[in-house]
């Protein structure tokens, strides 16, 4: 095996201790690194060598478990998955925007998890049946109808992209709607009109503007803006039943 | 949370997107040939004035234009609410207003030919 190159690499890391700081700051380190290497690779190695009080969350590396997102050079990344190859100079790294920061790279995730329970990510059965009845069988078609959309990793990077979240921090977001979106298409469920007590709200879906980010940075090509378009289509089909055809309901 | 009344302003927003999608640049090149002096011979001022002369060609033409202001309007007014201007409710009026009488104006020239 060929030897592989190293390179000296730049970060500049926001810090914010609660307990001592009354601001966030940012702190320069250097480190080297394998030239093959992703960012999460370079702040490992500054936990291990440099400074052990440096705080960030990780654990797959291989962009699967969706908890080392952060803001690389201001744009919501996977650190695992930003490979410092394409970068010059200085890489900022900062915590996830529009999160409270709990410490250094750690945000709080809180609002989204409330946000996802709310939008009722499971299956409502249609009907109940005996277990005897055997399974519920759904054909390729019908998985195709949501199998991209429940590829969500829930790293929240879409939230950290979105700016409507930035700027009215009651809508239900990226990630949310579209786990809501990926049940109502699943043959199997039948919780769609319980959904949309929050879907079609002005806190849902049309607090969207389709401005797209969420799906320009997901790294499980999930698409959330595709997911909350065809949800508001649905939506707003309700909407003319309930409101313009007599007897439609309500 | 009560549902939303959106839809009543997203609906003709996005038909009126996918009118803008298909018309609109063949509507622009189409203009440009014309001023250029390259008409099309289907395209002639007589095939075109007999077009909106008709009832359907009034209502197709005032579909176009209708749906595209009023989509362009909305466009717009989620613009600017992305940037950050919160007088939502302003921003609405004064697009919505313009969209519609931009609208009425067509329909007043269309019902005059």
């Amino acid at each position: 095996m060929t030897q592989m190159k190293e390179r000296l690499v730049q970060l500049e890391v926001l810090r914010y201790n609660p307990d001592t700081d009354t601001e966030a700051h940012f702190q320069r380190y250097e480190v080297t690194c394998y030239e093959e290497g992703v960012v999460l690779d370079a702040l490992n190695k500054i936990k291990a060598d440099i400074d052990p009080t440096l705080n960030f969350r990780w654990s797959c590396h291989m962009a699967v478990c969706g908890s080392c997102g952060m803001m690389i050079n201001g744009e919501p990344k996977l650190s695992c998955h930003t490979f410092l190859r394409e970068y010059e100079g200085v890489i900022r790294v900062e915590p996830l925007t529009h999160f409270p920061i709990e410490r250094d790279l750690v945000t709080a995730p809180d609002d989204f998890m409330e946000k996802l329970k709310r939008v009722k990510p499971y299956i409502i059965p249609k009907e109940d049946k005996p277990i005897s009845e055997g399974e519920y069988k759904q054909t390729p078609a019908q998985l195709m109808k949501f199998r991209q959309y429940s590829m969500c990793i829930n790293c929240m990077l879409c939230y950290a992209a979105c700016p409507q979240y930035g700027l009215t921090p009651e809508f239900i977001g990226p990630a949310a709607l579209t786990m809501a979106h990926r049940y109502n298409q699943d043959s199997r469920d039948g919780g769609r009109k319980e959904r949309q007590e929050v879907v079609a709200t002005h806190e849902g879906v049309w607090e969207c503007t389709f401005v797209g980010a969420c799906s320009e940075v997901c790294p499980a090509h999930v698409d959330p803006a595709s997911a909350l378009q065809q949800m508001k289509i649905t939506s707003s089909i309700d909407w003319i039943v309930e409101h313009m055809i007599p007897g439609g309901k309500k | 949370m009560a549902k939303s009344h959106k839809p009543v302003v997203w609906f003709p927003f996005a038909a009126g997107g996918t009118v803008i999608a298909f018309f609109i640049p063949v509507i622009v090149v189409l203009t440009f040939m014309a001023a250029l002096g390259h008409i099309p011979p289907g395209l002639s001022y007589e095939k075109m004035h007999a077009f909106a002369s008709n009832g359907l060609g009034k209502l197709i033409i005032f579909g176009v234009v209708a749906l595209s202001l009023w989509s362009s309007a909305h466009r717009l007014r989620c613009t600017f609410y992305d940037f950050g201007v919160r007088a939502d409710t302003l921003v609405a009026i004064v697009l919505y207003v313009a969209a519609i009488a931009g609208s009425l104006l067509s329909a007043v020239y269309l019902l005059q030919i």
